[in-house]
């Protein structure tokens, strides 16, 4: 099988074109296990691992713009991430080991679509947009658009992930990631949250963003839990009442790594870490 | 398909099929079983080796990607034949190894950890090792081990 490994983007459209079967991949974490298992049978494949221009990672006015070839290790010691999107670092910190993320690329996470991918809950508290080209045209779609379901995309046919526009963290703002899973590297999480929260001075809550992983097909968000967090003081009292909206809301699934009713009990508790950012410790504990 | 990559310090120039996994091309092709294979998929790290310095998953790697890169193994970490690069007498040392299967990736592990952060603590040196799976030890005296290796190469560094 034919290996190619082009260093431009016109080198892969022009390779792409002639070889429309070929099999995709950046940082082959996920492509060569799948390949190795049979699922995937391409008759030749195209690495994007050496493609300068899908690598870039730069500031702009109200956001960043990475690139979807960026690995994990890249990004997660990167100056804009850690400054402008600490709720990214914090998944990245838990993805994988530290050999898949030498390997493995954000747009390769994203591409994979897991319900468990790391990076997915902060990418959609972060408004995240994906950007996607193929040898003629480039579009953007919001990442809650362009993940369907578990391993589904919108990625169109000789179509790849260019890179992710996300929306810069304003820097009074409380983030955290945080996930369960049985091990610390190399556990595919049971349950995660990401979440973002602004409180004014007196610690009513003025903003808030929530992304759960692994409870559900796709990333959860939760509109009516925000909502009812929204206007009122950060307890831990607060929390706990509103993290039983989050059980009755959320409808994991029971496998091998945890069972469903255990998952609803995670997420709600997840939730309430979100106390550690309260002024009023006391409260309600 | 003609690949020309750096192996252990030494240029190589063969043919390889592009698509064979780099961890057959090292165990079987060049003769070099230092690098272990145990699941294949990316979860244990037995297959480590250091791509342009940078610890990756021969495993999950194809032989085109090879071109170009600098490889070292494990084969290639030691001065001589007889001797053991300060990272492996460690180990040796710490009583850092049982089987040994986990032991080449371990050590490639290390020798980045001590390149990137040279006085690592404990917890730090766990998250570092962490994408490398051992069965026998508990780990305790693999931790051991790279204090042990990065205390002595700290005391190098300042020439006592």
């Amino acid at each position: 099988m034919k290996i190619f490994l082009p260093l431009t983007l016109d080198e892969l459209w022009a390779f792409w074109d002639k070889m429309p079967e070929a099999g995709i991949y950046a940082g082959g974490t996920d492509f060569m296990v799948k390949l190795r298992e049979g699922v995937l049978k391409p008759t030749a494949c195209i690495c994007l691992e050496r493609i300068p221009a899908l690598k870039d990672i730069r500031e702009e006015k109200d956001t960043l713009l990475i690139g979807a070839g960026a690995s994990h290790t890249t990004l997660l010691h990167h100056p804009l991430i850690l400054t402008h999107a600490p709720v990214l670092a914090g998944g990245l910190r838990v993805l994988g080991s530290p050999l898949i993320r030498n390997m493995g690329t954000l747009g390769g996470n994203i591409a994979t679509a897991s319900p468990a991918g790391d990076t997915l809950p902060a990418l959609y508290v972060l408004d995240a947009q994906v950007i996607l080209a193929d040898a003629h045209e480039t579009r953007m779609l919001p990442v809650s658009d362009f993940i369907l379901g578990p391993g589904k995309t919108a990625l169109k046919k000789q179509e790849i992930i260019s890179a992710v526009r996300i929306r810069k963290t304003a820097p009074d703002t409380c983030s955290h990631y945080e996930k369960a899973g049985k091990r610390k590297a190399m556990a595919i999480a049971v349950a995660s949250l990401a979440s973002c929260l602004r409180l004014s001075l007196d610690g009513v809550i003025e903003e808030v963003r929530l992304a759960w992983g692994s409870i559900g097909p796709t990333i959860v968000t939760l509109p009516q839990v925000e909502t009812a967090l929204k206007g009122q003081r950060l307890h831990l009292g607060l929390l706990k009442e509103v993290a039983s909206i989050v059980e009755e809301a959320v409808f994991p699934i029971d496998d091998i790594r945890a069972s469903a009713v255990y998952r609803k009990t995670v997420a709600g508790h997840l939730l309430c870490r979100l106390a550690k950012f309260s002024p009023f410790r006391s409260e309600g504990a | 398909m003609k690949i020309s990559f750096t192996l252990n310090g030494r240029p190589v120039t063969r043919d390889f099929p592009p698509d064979r996994r780099v961890v057959d091309v090292l165990r079987e092709d060049l003769g070099l079983p230092g690098t272990k294979e145990a699941c294949g998929t990316g979860e244990c790290g037995a297959c480590t080796i250091l791509v342009d310095g940078i610890p990756r998953l021969s495993c999950l790697m194809f032989a085109a990607q090879l071109a170009e890169r600098d490889i070292i193994t494990i084969e290639g970490l030691s001065p001589s034949e007889e001797s053991l690069h300060p990272v492996q007498a460690a180990f040796v040392e710490a009583g850092a190894v049982q089987c040994g299967f986990c032991t080449p990736g371990m050590v490639l592990s290390t020798v980045h950890l001590l390149e990137t952060n040279p006085q690592p603590a404990r917890e730090e040196i766990r998250e570092a090792l962490s994408g490398n799976i051992c069965r026998c030890t508990g780990y305790q005296k693999i931790v051991d081990a790279v204090e042990l290796a990065a205390e002595r190469q700290l005391k190098e560094g300042k020439g006592e």
